[in-house]
């Protein structure tokens, strides 16, 4: 049968109702809104869709190339998106505006089979714009992913059968009663009623009397009886049951159909957005070549973050960082040298890699994983300090009912809420069980004794990282591996501090 | 032995509880015995269970049924006849309430045939195995003398004879501008089968299907319509209907009042095998418990929080198992250590053991021994109570007061961290007050507190402490072993309170 399959090779996307906690600050954390907003421009539904596909990532490297398949061909073909993503949306319409459904509210198979023939009526003719789009594009694509929604188009909805298809629809009505047969069941209430066709009149008197051997008791009701009018119709309903759920099931598969199909489309729709958007700043963009979750390697040319593009209007500083083989990546540097701005670069080029979409960058490739998650520390809550460590334990704790082996996660000077002892001697558990479960962690911290620590134990498994600051304090906003320094910020920070008091005290 | 229930062996109580013991929210027992209960409502269960015995006879006697229900694999045989009864008595209902003659004399047959397959199946299956236990040896009995009497033998057979002949009937009615027909069924074919056909290229997977919430009338009862559809069908098919009337006539009505009893007790059992199946499906253990009233020597193995485990199960986590043991003075558990330690769980545990073991059930373990306690006192600090320190360290005072002054020998207390909404020194010397007093009585006690001095009070305390176990890494919640009480430096125990060493969260990660 007819399915749309475009965001995966063998099933629909099924999004989901609400989203855990953590997922709501991956979000916050990354800036996703920024990306979403690009990606959507004001179009509501589009923007849901991408926000589902973007949080609902990917672990199977041959899915995501899948996506990425469909994404090459549509940015070939410009207007096909925009055609297809037609259909659905004008069935919805004539729904809309001719008041079409199959009832949900106290549906009775004789109501449901006039919505559901009525339905099949009204998306006869848009499946019909389908097939020709199929047939005038199934040869152009290089997808898998399209040519096989084609081709599948072309097979199932072949003229015949549509032909077939509006013929019967018009047969169904019953004008001259429906026959049933029943039985008695528990406590002599009818029972397994039957719909059949009536034996054709016999118009041959003699053949009459050996075909219709049964006498006929009959009675009409009193054209007041409302009650019993009721009970004929429920009696005609439940012979109709089966016809009905037969033909309404087929105005809802082609509704579902169509209804996926807008959604799917809506997601490429975006992408398409997104594109265009960034490459007019100048930005590179690429198609990443993902590897499997227990693999690891972080490689990228002009990694950077697209949101920090997008709000300033303006191409922006972007990182290269070659390394296999590594857990753990410790991010060190100078206040404001763009550690955070690199942490969420990463984060959400490998969000967008497990979508299925183009990276921010001009070359990407990276190990996949199973599940992301931030660990941000919360300027807002600088002003209660005192309850603020427990709060980013209880952050972390719900961080891992969720974790699972070859999850990512990117920690933001989290545990600097207390002395720098203390800290270090959580963040440093924290992170060698993490490692030891196989989770890959990125983590920006101030917390000197901590970085020494790791820098002592996972010789093999770390990767330090610097915010680059010239000789003369300047910072470039660009990350680099280096040796660990053990006075990150607070030389800049007591320059700055001494520089602006002299200033004032002249 | 003449048979007089299932559930006790000398005497049934006149009476029984109307609500459950004021212990059941702290241990939460009424979690669990809503848990037990709430697919049996029909039964009103909740009264067995909140009658603990003190009778270590009965509690054997009950835990014989258990064991023949178990070990002959009898439950599936009583579930299935308790079905049975429930149709029996819903379909005497219908009958009471219907005003058109041939519907209820319909379901008084229906309810009569079902009744018969249900008394028969049941002594069927009750004969064939080697029932142990008193209890329904003494009722196999009873129902093997029924069931021969002269008068079931006719119900069963009328019943069925009469029942056949209503079963040939075939007929048609046809419905169309307010005309009904009723004529005999004659070969007419299946319509629904050819729409199906044409359609059936667009028939969804099964689990796609539950968006079309197709609302099918079912006809249930008899309106005047119908009523009029049945008169004609009986001038169709007039013996049928001669034979049905005389079936009424001679049978009704039929059921037995030892066999209703049964029924309604038996599920006591059934009910709590089904709770325990799903745990024991986890691989959770279950024991029959050696219960004593003289000995307060305990042993328990492999324990846990039935409660919790059962919340725990739903979400397919795996469950802790504990155990303690009390030798020779030993009486009173004192368990420290970190928050969010299993502490409490390892208290509700110990109450939850004893509780059950008095009603004659198997318990969570792989081995018990326990004292049957005359009564058990519970008193668990309210943490979201904090504000109201004063009123609420009073209430506290007043509450164990009480407690102590109703409590013998014989009794056994579950104390969760009372004091705390105090100062630590106040704490500290109002506990050493109530352990003095505890151990004069010689009561059994667990007493979860963070005043660790407590842990080492006299030759009757025995200190347990809430750990992680390294070794198991599994296993998600904490072990509680015996050992000397210790103390944590604040952000370490801060971590410890989510979960968050380096042990702990190694553990969670799945």
């Amino acid at each position: 049968m007819i399915k749309v399959h475009l965001l995966y090779p063998d099933r629909d996307f099924q999004a989901s109702e609400a989203f855990p906690p953590h997922m709501i600050h991956l979000e916050g954390d990354l800036g996703l809104d920024i990306i979403y907003e690009a990606m959507a421009r004001d179009d509501g539904f589009i923007r849901e869709v991408v926000r589902q596909v973007l949080l609902n990532s990917l672990t199977a490297a041959n899915e995501i190339l899948y996506r990425q398949a469909i994404l090459k061909d549509f940015l070939d073909h410009r207007d096909l998106a925009e055609r297809l993503y037609r259909i659905p949306n004008e069935y919805l319409k004539r729904k809309r505006e001719q008041w079409l459904w199959v009832p949900t509210h106290n549906p009775s198979p004789v109501a449901i089979l006039d919505g559901g023939r009525r339905l099949l009526e009204a998306s006869l003719d848009l499946l019909r714009e389908l097939r020709e789009i199929a047939d005038q594009n199934v040869d152009k694509l290089k997808s898998a992913g399209l040519t096989r929604f084609f081709t599948s188009i072309q097979e199932e909805l072949s003229d015949a059968y549509l032909a077939q298809m509006e013929a019967q629809i018009k047969a169904l009505r019953f004008p001259k009663g429906v026959h049933l047969s029943a039985r008695l069941g528990p406590g002599n209430e009818g029972t397994d009623y039957l719909l059949r066709k009536p034996h054709a009149p016999q118009r041959n008197p003699i053949k009459r009397v050996f075909t219709s051997r049964s006498p006929v008791y009959s009675f009409a009701l009193h054209p007041r009886d409302d009650a019993g009018a009721r009970v004929l119709d429920e009696l005609r309903n439940i012979g109709l049951a089966r016809a009905a759920r037969a033909v309404a099931r087929a105005a809802q598969y082609i509704e579902g159909f169509l209804v996926n199909l807008r959604w799917e489309l809506a997601f490429y729709r975006g992408c398409l957005n997104l594109y265009e958007k960034l490459s007019s700043l100048g930005e590179p963009l690429t198609f990443p070549r993902p590897l499997p979750p227990g693999r690891r390697l972080f490689s990228c040319r002009e990694l950077y973050d697209p949101t920090l593009a997008l709000v300033t209007g303006k191409k922006v500083v972007g990182n290269d960082i070659s390394t296999e083989g590594k857990d753990l990546f410790i991010i060190t540097g100078p206040n404001g040298g763009g550690k955070t701005v690199f942490l969420r670069s990463v984060g959400i080029a490998r969000v967008m890699m497990q979508s299925g979409m183009f990276v921010p960058a001009a070359s990407f490739s990276a190990n996949l994983c199973t599940g992301f998650f931030t660990h941000f520390r919360r300027e807002e809550d600088r002003a209660m300090e005192s309850g603020k460590l427990e709060e980013e334990l209880r952050r972390m704790s719900a961080i891992a009912e969720h974790l699972r082996p070859n999850s990512l996660v990117l920690f933001n000077e989290s545990f600097s809420a207390t002395n720098e002892r203390e800290g270090a001697e959580i963040a440093d558990q924290i992170v060698k069980a993490l490692l030891e479960k196989d989770i890959e962690v990125f983590y920006v911290t101030h917390l000197y004794e901590f970085a020494r620590r790791l820098r002592e134990r996972e010789t093999d498994n770390a990767v330090f990282l610097r915010a680059e600051r010239l000789p003369d304090g300047r910072r470039t906003f660009k990350i680099k591996e280096g040796e660990l320094l053990e006075t990150s910020y607070g030389l800049d920070l007591y320059r700055r501090v001494f520089r602006a008091s002299s200033l004032r005290t002249r | 032995m003449t048979f007089l229930s299932i559930l006790w062996d000398k005497r049934v109580p006149d009476e029984l509880p109307a609500e459950p013991p004021d212990i059941f929210p702290d241990l939460n027992l009424d979690y669990v015995v809503e848990a037990i209960t709430k697919s049996k409502k029909a039964y009103d269960l909740g009264p067995f269970f909140w009658a603990p015995l003190r009778d270590a006879e009965t509690v054997l006697f009950r835990q014989e049924v258990f064991r023949d229900l178990e070990d002959l694999d009898l439950v599936d045989v009583i579930k299935d006849f308790a079905a049975k009864m429930t149709a029996v008595r819903r379909f005497l209902s219908l009958a009471e309430e219907t005003r058109f003659e041939y519907h209820r004399k319909g379901w008084l047959l229906e309810a009569a045939l079902v009744y018969c397959r249900a008394v028969e199946g049941l002594l069927a299956s009750l004969e064939e195995t080697g029932l142990r236990s008193r209890g329904l040896k003494a009722f196999r009995d009873f129902l093997s003398r029924y069931t021969s009497s002269t008068r079931f033998r006719a119900l069963a057979t009328d019943a069925r004879d009469t029942k056949a002949q209503l079963e040939g009937i075939h007929y048609c009615v046809t419905v169309g501008g307010g005309r009904v027909k009723v004529k005999r069924y004659e070969g007419e074919t299946d319509y629904s089968q050819e729409i199906e056909r044409i359609f059936r290229k667009f028939k969804q997977n099964e689990s796609e299907q539950d968006r079309l919430s197709l609302v099918i009338p079912k006809r249930t009862g008899m309106s005047h319509v119908e009523a009029k559809i049945l008169e004609f069908v009986a001038k169709l098919y007039p013996q049928a209907f001669a034979s049905l009337d005389r079936f009424c006539a001679s049978h009704v009505p039929f059921l037995d009042e030892t066999v209703t009893m049964f029924d309604r007790e038996i599920q006591f059992y059934v009910a709590y095998l089904d709770f325990i199946s799903t745990l024991r499906s986890k691989g959770l253990p279950f024991c029959y418990p050696e219960v004593s009233t003289s000995s307060k020597e305990e042993c328990v193995r492999d324990s846990f929080d039935i409660a919790l485990a059962y919340s725990l199960a739903q979400k397919e986590w795996p469950v802790v198992l504990n155990g303690y043991d009390l030798h020779g003075p030993e009486r009173i558990i004192v368990v420290t250590g970190p928050n969010q330690g299993g502490k409490t769980t390892f208290a509700r545990m110990y109450g939850q053991l004893h509780y059950l073991a008095s009603l004659g059930l198997p318990v969570p373990g792989r081995e018990a021994c326990l004292f049957l306690p005359d009564r058990i006192f519970t008193h668990f600090e309210k943490r979201e109570e904090i504000e109201t320190l004063r009123g609420k360290l009073e209430d506290d005072l007043v509450r164990i007061h009480d407690a102590l002054q109703q409590a013998s020998a014989r009794s056994l207390f579950v104390l969760n961290e009372i004091f705390s909404s105090t100062t630590l020194r106040d704490a500290a010397f109002l506990s050493r007050e109530i352990m003095a007093r505890i151990s004069d009585l010689d009561a059994l006690a667990v007493w979860v507190t963070f005043v660790d001095e407590l842990a080492s009070f006299n030759e009757k305390t025995v200190s347990m402490v809430a750990t992680v176990d390294p070794e198991d890494p599994v296993v998600r919640t904490f072990k509680i072993v015996r050992r000397p009480a210790d103390g944590l430096a604040y952000a370490l125990s801060l971590a410890r309170k989510w979960g968050l060493t380096y042990e702990e969260l190694k553990e969670r990660i799945g």
